[in-house]
C-alpha cells in the first residue's frame, strides 16, 4: 500500500482523538482530526479523507446533521458515539452512515468496521459480484447460492434478503432498507417478514447454532453478514 | 344545586376527543340502498370546496353507476396480502397514514380483514385514522351493529358475524341512508343489488317487505338514539338547561306503598325495552306518613338504584303537581304510574289517572297493573301514641269561651254571635295541636253550647228546631277548619323539617369544604350526625391494621367483635350491614360505607344507646347525604394529598434521573478512553500481563456497571419508551451470548431453542439487556459444576398458551424464601458480594418485563441444584408465522 489510508477523526473529546489516532496510526491510517462540526466539514474540504469516524454529541452542531454533508463526499462514515438509544442508530443509518459504534468501544472492532466499510465502497464501484462466507457462495450476477459447491434453492425472498446482506458485507443493514429492497416500500415495519427470511436462509445454508451463524442479528436495528 | 355545573365525565371525553378524526357512518338497513353512492356524492361536494379526499378502499361491485361516482378521487391502492395461496387485496392502512389525507372514504366498516393484517376488523383500522386525526366517512348496514345483531337475526333469520361495537357509533356522526322497502325490492329485481352468489337463496328472504321495515325502523331508530346519546353529552358537558327531549326518558312514580317495586320493575323492564333512560320519582305531600309505607318507600328507591335508575324524590302540594314538576325537570316523556289501590279508608289519598293526564296533556301515561302483597307485619317501630295531645288548653278555652258567652248572653241575649266565638277554640287547638284535638274540642264546644246557651238551658234537650241547624253547623265548622288547619299544619312541619335539614347539610357541606385532614373530616362527621340524627356515631377507615375505628361520638364507644364483622362486610360489599338493613342485623350498630367512585373509603356506623332501629326510616335520606358528602370530601382530602405526594416524587425522581444521567452519560467517554489505552499497551514481562488484565477486566466491569445504572434510571423514572417489534428467541439469545463473550470467557452455554417457535413481540433493545443481564447473573452466581442452559418452550398457560424462556444455572441456588426479594433493587444474596456485581441487573430484567407486559419469576431448578430464572410471554405477545411468506 503506497498511499495510506486517510482517516478523519471528528470527536470533542481530546482523548478518544488520542486513542484512535493512536491505534489507527499503527495500522497505517493517516489520521486528521477535528475537534467539531466546523472544523470537520473543513478538514472534509481540505483533506479530502476516505473514511470518518464522527461522534454524534458535537458542541456546536448535532452530529447526525452531518451524516448527509459527509455522506455527499466519497468518504466511508462511521458513527461512533455514546449514543445507544435504537432510534439514533436507525436515524444515522438511514441517513446513510455505513456502520455505527457505540461508546465504550473496542478499537479492533472499530477496525473492522471501517476494512468493511471500504471493502463495501470499492464493491459499489461494481468490481465484485460474488460474496463467499463459511461454504456458501452467493453469486450476485448470476443470482446462484451454492452450499459446498451444491446449488441451494432458496425462496424469492430469502434469496432478495441475502443477497441485500451481501451486497454489504460486514456492514449493518437497517430492517427499513432490507424490507424496502425486497418487499418493496410500504413493508418497511413489517419485521416478521425479515425474521421468517432470516429463519429460512439459516435453515437451508448452516449447520451451525444461530449464535455462530454468519448471518448476525442486531438488536431492534438490523442485520449484518459475517464475511 | 349541582344543575348547572358540567359533569366532569362528560368534559372529560370531550377532550379525549380532541384532536381525533372525526367519523361520519353512512347507515343503511340492508344491502342496496345506496349507502356507497351517497358517500362518493357527498365526497365529491366535499372535494369541490377544496377538502382533501382520498378513497382508502370502496367497493363499487361492478355498478356502473357507483364507477362513475368514483372518477376524480384519488384512490390508495390496496395492499396485497398473501393468504393460503391467494392474494387478498385489503385496505392499505400503512399508505394512507403516509399520504395523511384530511378525509378517506372507507367502504364497509364491518369488514373482516385477511389473517395476516394488522387488524382483525376494519373497524380497527378506521379507529387507527381517526386517532392519527384523519376524518373518516364510512358505510355500514343496521345488521352489524353489536347490539342489533341478535334482534335482526331473530326476525330476519340470517345471522352476520361481522358486527361492529357500538362504541364506534357512539362518537360518530349518522346519516341514515333511507330507501322504502318497495324501492329497494325493485332495484333487488332489476339486479341491481350486490348479492354474493352463495347467500342469494338465504337473502332471498331476507329482503322481505316485512323484514325490510323492520330494520328500516332500526336504522332509523339507532340513529335518533346516538343523536339522543350526543346531546345528552353536550348538554352535560356545557350544562345548558332546556327541553331537548329527543328520544324517549321514563318516569317512573314511587308511591309509599307495597306496591312500589313492582312499579319500579316494571318501569325498568320498559326502559330497558324503549332503550330510555329512567328516573323513579317520589312525590312528598303533606299527608302524614307511618313508619311502614316510609320503608316501603325507601326500599323501592334503593331498588330502582340498584336497576340502574336515577332517584328524585321531590315534595309538592298534590302528587299531581309534583309529578308535573318532576316531568318538567327531568324532560320526561313517559310517566309511569301503578293502577291505583282500592281504598281501605275513606279519608286514604290516592292517585287519581284522569286528573293526572289532564294536567300533562303532552306526556304518555303508562298504568302498570300491580297485584299487591297483603300489606302489615312489616315493621315493629314504637307506635304513636293515640292520646291526642293539646286537650287541657282546648278544654280551658272552651271553659273561656263560656264564661265570656255567658257575659254576652246576658247582656245582650243574643246566643247566635256566641257560637261564633266557640269557632275561636275550635280554630286554635286545630292549628296548635292537629285534626283530633280540634274535632275534640268541637265536640265539647257543641256540647257546652247546647247545655249553656241553647233554650232550654242546664239540658242537652234541644226545643227550637232552628237550633238544631245551629248546633249542626258549628260541629261541621269545627270538624271542616280543624281539617283544613291540621292540614297546614302538617306541610309547614314538613316544610320546616325540609328546611331544618337543608339548611343542617349545606351547613354541613360547608364545614367539609375548609376540612384538609381525614381526622378532622371524621369529627365533623360524627358530631354532627350524632346530632341531627340523635344516636351514638363512629366511622371506620382503613389503615396499616386493616378497618379501625378513627373516631366516634362519644370518642370512648365500643365496637364489639360482631359490630366489626359488620362493618367489614360493609367495607367490602359496599352496602349498608347490621341492624336495620338485611346483614348482620345482630349488631346494635347500623353500618354504611361511606363510597365514592365506586370504591369504599371507609364506613359509618350508627346506633342508638336503647337498642332499638339506629335510624328511623324518614331519617335514612338525610344519613345517606351526610354520609355521601362525606365520602365525596373525603375522596377529594386523599386526591388531594395524593397528588402533593405524587408532584414531591416527580421532583425528587426528575432531580435524580437527570443526574444519574448525567453521570453515567459523562464516565462513558472517559472509560472508552481508558479501556482503549490500556489495550494499547503491551506488556513488558509477565507481571505487567497480569496487572494489564486485572485493570481491563476492572475497567470492563465498571462499564457494565455504567451501562446497568443508566438501564435503571429508565427503569425507576418509569419512562420506558417501547418499541416493539416481532423478535426470534433464538437471534435474541445469540445475540446476548455474543455481546458477552468476555464474560462468559470459557463457560459452557447450551441453548435449547427449537427454530419454528412463535416470534415473540417485545422490545428488542430492552430485551436484549435483560437476557444479558439473566445470562451474566448465571455467569457471575452459577457455579462452575454444569452448563448455564437457556431453553424456550411452549407451556400450556393458566389461560392459554404461553412461551416460557429460562436460564438455568448449576450453582447453590436461591436461598428459600428469596425467590421474589433477588428482583430488589440492590439485593444481593449471602455471600456473593466478593464476587462483584451491583444487584441492580435482576431489578433492570424485572423492570423491562414489567414494562414490556412480562412475567418474570425466580425459582430453584427441579432437576438440579442451581437457580431458574423464567420469562414468560403470554399468548398475546406471540405471532405465529409460517415460512411461506
Amino acid at each position: 500500500m503506497t498511499i495510506p489510508i486517510k482517516a478523519l477523526v471528528v470527536d470533542d473529546e481530546a482523548a478518544i482523538r488520542r486513542l484512535l489516532r493512536g491505534s489507527l496510526g499503527h495500522a497505517g491510517y493517516h489520521v486528521v482530526e477535528a475537534e467539531n462540526a466546523r472544523a470537520a466539514l473543513a478538514a472534509l474540504a481540505i483533506d479530502k479523507p476516505d473514511v470518518v469516524l464522527l461522534d454524534l454529541g458535537l458542541p456546536d452542531r448535532d452530529g447526525l446533521e452531518l451524516v448527509p454533508l459527509i455522506k455527499a463526499t466519497d468518504a466511508a462514515l462511521l458513527v461512533v458515539s455514546a449514543r445507544d438509544s435504537t432510534e439514533e442508530k436507525v436515524a444515522a443509518l438511514d441517513l446513510g452512515a455505513d456502520d455505527y459504534v457505540t461508546k465504550p468501544f473496542d478499537t479492533h472492532e472499530v477496525h473492522a468496521r471501517i476494512r468493511a466499510a471500504l471493502r463495501a465502497r470499492r464493491r459499489s464501484e461494481g468490481t465484485e459480484t460474488i460474496v463467499s462466507f463459511a461454504q456458501v457462495r452467493v453469486d450476485l450476477g448470476a443470482r446462484r447460492v451454492t452450499r459446498d459447491g451444491e446449488e441451494v434453492h432458496l425462496t424469492p425472498k430469502e434469496y432478495g434478503f441475502l443477497a441485500e446482506l451481501c451486497r454489504h458485507p460486514g456492514r449493518v443493514v437497517s430492517h427499513a432498507q432490507l424490507l424496502r429492497a425486497v418487499w418493496g416500500a410500504g413493508h418497511e415495519s413489517d419485521v416478521e417478514y425479515l425474521r421468517v427470511a432470516a429463519r429460512g436462509v439459516r435453515r437451508k445454508l448452516e449447520d451451525v447454532d444461530v449464535e455462530n451463524s454468519a448471518i448476525r442479528n442486531e438488536p431492534g436495528v438490523g442485520y449484518r453478514l459475517m464475511a | 344545586m349541582n344543575a348547572a355545573r358540567p359533569d366532569p365525565d362528560a368534559l372529560l371525553r370531550a377532550a379525549t376527543r380532541a384532536g381525533q378524526g372525526r367519523l361520519k357512518v353512512f347507515l343503511g338497513a340492508a344491502p342496496g340502498v345506496g349507502k356507497t353512492y351517497e358517500m362518493l356524492g357527498d365526497a365529491a361536494a366535499q372535494r369541490l370546496t377544496g377538502v382533501d379526499v382520498v378513497v382508502g378502499v370502496v367497493e363499487t361491485h361492478g355498478r356502473a353507476d357507483t364507477e362513475a361516482q368514483l372518477q376524480g378521487f384519488e384512490v390508495i391502492p390496496r395492499a396485497v396480502v398473501p393468504h393460503r395461496g391467494q392474494s387478498l387485496a385489503e385496505m392499505d392502512i400503512d399508505a394512507i397514514l403516509h399520504r395523511r389525507p384530511a378525509l378517506v372514504l372507507v367502504d364497509e366498516l364491518a369488514h373482516t380483514n385477511a389473517p395476516g393484517s394488522r387488524h382483525d376488523k376494519r373497524w380497527q383500522d378506521v379507529e387507527e385514522l381517526l386517532t392519527a386525526g384523519i376524518d373518516v366517512w364510512t358505510t355500514l348496514n343496521i345488521q352489524h351493529v353489536e347490539s342489533l345483531n341478535d334482534l335482526v337475526a331473530s326476525f330476519t333469520r340470517v345471522r352476520v358475524r361481522e358486527t361492529v361495537p357500538d362504541r364506534v357509533l357512539d362518537n360518530a356522526e349518522i346519516e341514515v341512508v333511507d330507501l322504502p322497502p318497495d324501492e329497494l325490492i325493485a332495484r333487488l329485481k332489476a339486479g341491481k343489488v350486490y348479492v354474493p352468489q352463495e347467500a342469494a337463496r338465504a337473502l332471498g328472504h331476507f329482503f322481505s317487505k316485512s323484514n325490510l321495515s323492520a330494520l328500516r325502523e332500526l336504522a332509523l331508530r339507532r340513529a335518533a338514539q346516538t343523536v339522543d346519546a350526543q346531546m345528552l353529552e353536550d348538554l352535560r358537558a356545557s350544562a345548558t338547561v332546556g327541553a331537548w327531549a329527543v328520544g324517549e326518558r321514563l318516569l317512573v312514580a314511587v308511591g309509599a306503598n307495597p306496591a312500589a317495586p313492582e312499579v319500579v320493575r316494571a318501569g325498568k323492564r320498559l326502559a330497558d325495552a324503549l332503550r330510555a333512560p329512567w328516573t323513579a320519582v317520589h312525590v312528598e305531600t303533606a299527608r302524614e306518613r307511618n313508619a311502614a309505607s316510609a320503608a316501603q318507600l325507601a326500599d323501592a328507591m334503593h331498588l330502582a338504584v340498584q336497576l340502574g335508575g336515577q332517584v328524585l324524590s321531590l315534595s309538592g302540594s298534590s302528587v299531581v303537581e309534583g309529578l308535573a314538576d318532576a316531568v318538567a325537570d327531568t324532560r320526561a316523556t313517559m310517566l309511569v304510574v301503578g293502577k291505583p289501590q282500592p281504598r281501605r279508608w275513606p279519608w286514604q289519598q290516592r292517585l287519581h289517572i284522569q286528573p293526572l293526564a289532564r294536567r300533562l296533556p303532552g306526556l304518555s301515561l303508562h298504568v302498570v297493573q300491580t297485584v299487591a302483597p297483603a300489606p302489615g307485619g312489616k315493621c315493629a317501630l314504637p307506635k304513636v301514641p293515640a292520646m291526642p295531645t293539646g286537650l287541657v288548653p282546648g278544654l280551658a278555652a272552651t271553659a273561656l269561651v263560656t264564661i265570656v258567652g255567658r257575659a254576652i248572653a246576658v247582656a245582650g241575649n243574643n246566643i247566635t254571635n256566641v257560637a261564633l266565638l266557640y269557632l275561636l277554640p275550635v280554630l286554635l287547638v286545630a292549628t296548635r295541636y292537629g285534626l283530633l284535638t280540634g274535632v275534640v274540642t268541637g265536640l265539647v264546644a257543641t256540647l257546652a253550647y247546647n247545655f249553656y246557651f241553647i233554650p232550654p238551658t242546664g239540658t242537652f234537650t234541644i226545643a227550637d228546631p232552628q237550633n238544631f241547624i245551629t248546633v249542626g253547623v258549628l260541629l261541621l265548622v269545627a270538624v271542616v277548619a280543624s281539617q283544613l288547619t291540621a292540614r297546614l299544619r302538617a306541610q309547614a312541619l314538613l316544610a320546616a323539617r325540609n328546611a331544618r335539614q337543608s339548611a343542617a347539610l349545606a351547613g354541613f357541606a360547608r364545614r367539609l369544604n375548609g376540612i384538609s385532614e381525614p381526622d378532622e373530616l371524621a369529627r365533623a362527621l360524627c358530631g354532627e350526625a350524632a346530632r341531627l340524627l340523635d344516636a351514638r356515631t363512629v366511622l371506620l377507615l382503613p389503615g396499616v391494621e386493616g378497618l379501625a375505628v378513627r373516631t366516634g361520638e362519644p370518642a370512648d364507644c365500643h365496637l364489639e367483635l360482631l359490630d366489626h364483622a359488620a362493618a367489614r362486610w360493609s367495607f367490602d360489599n359496599g352496602q349498608p350491614a347490621g341492624r336495620g338493613s338485611s346483614t348482620l342485623t345482630a349488631s346494635e350498630w347500623l353500618f354504611t360505607p361511606l363510597a365514592a367512585s365506586n370504591r369504599a373509603l371507609g364506613v359509618f356506623g350508627v346506633a342508638r344507646p336503647d337498642a332499638t332501629l339506629p335510624v328511623r326510616p324518614d331519617q335514612l335520606p338525610l344519613l345517606g347525604s351526610l354520609v355521601d358528602q362525606s365520602a365525596l370530601a373525603l375522596q377529594r382530602i386523599q386526591l388531594e394529598s395524593e397528588a402533593a405526594g405524587i408532584r414531591t416524587l416527580e421532583e425528587r425522581d426528575r432531580l435524580r434521573a437527570a443526574l444519574l444521567s448525567s453521570v453515567s452519560h459523562d464516565l462513558r467517554t472517559p472509560l472508552t478512553a481508558v479501556l482503549g489505552f490500556l489495550r494499547a499497551l503491551t506488556p513488558l514481562d509477565e507481571e505487567q500481563r497480569e496487572i494489564l488484565g486485572l485493570a481491563r477486566a476492572e475497567g470492563e466491569r465498571l462499564q457494565r456497571f455504567v451501562s446497568n445504572l443508566l438501564d435503571m434510571v429508565r427503569v425507576e423514572a418509569g419512562a420506558i419508551a417501547l418499541a416493539i417489534e416481532p423478535v426470534d428467541l433464538a437471534e435474541a439469545v445469540a445475540s446476548a451470548v455474543q455481546d458477552l463473550r468476555g464474560a462468559i470467557a470459557d463457560r459452557a452455554v447450551q441453548i435449547d431453542i427449537a427454530a419454528d417457535l412463535p416470534l415473540v413481540m417485545v422490545d428488542p433493545r430492552l430485551f436484549h439487556h435483560c437476557l444479558i443481564n439473566l445470562i451474566e447473573n448465571a455467569v457471575r452466581h452459577g457455579g462452575m459444576n454444569g452448563p448455564i442452559i437457556i431453553a424456550a418452550i411452549i407451556a400450556a398457560g393458566r389461560r392459554n398458551r404461553e412461551l416460557e424462556l429460562t436460564v438455568l444455572d448449576s450453582g447453590p441456588g436461591l436461598p428459600a424464601g428469596m425467590e421474589s426479594l433477588v428482583f430488589e433493587t440492590f439485593t444481593r444474596l449471602e455471600g456473593s458480594d466478593r464476587k462483584g456485581g451491583t444487584g441492580l441487573g435482576l431489578a433492570i430484567v424485572r423492570g423491562f418485563c414489567t414494562a414490556m407486559g412480562l412475567e418474570v419469576v425466580a425459582s430453584n431448578r427441579p432437576d438440579a441444584t442451581g437457580a431458574c430464572f423464567t420469562i414468560r410471554f403470554p399468548e398475546s405477545h406471540l405471532r405465529t408465522v409460517s415460512e411461506d411468506a
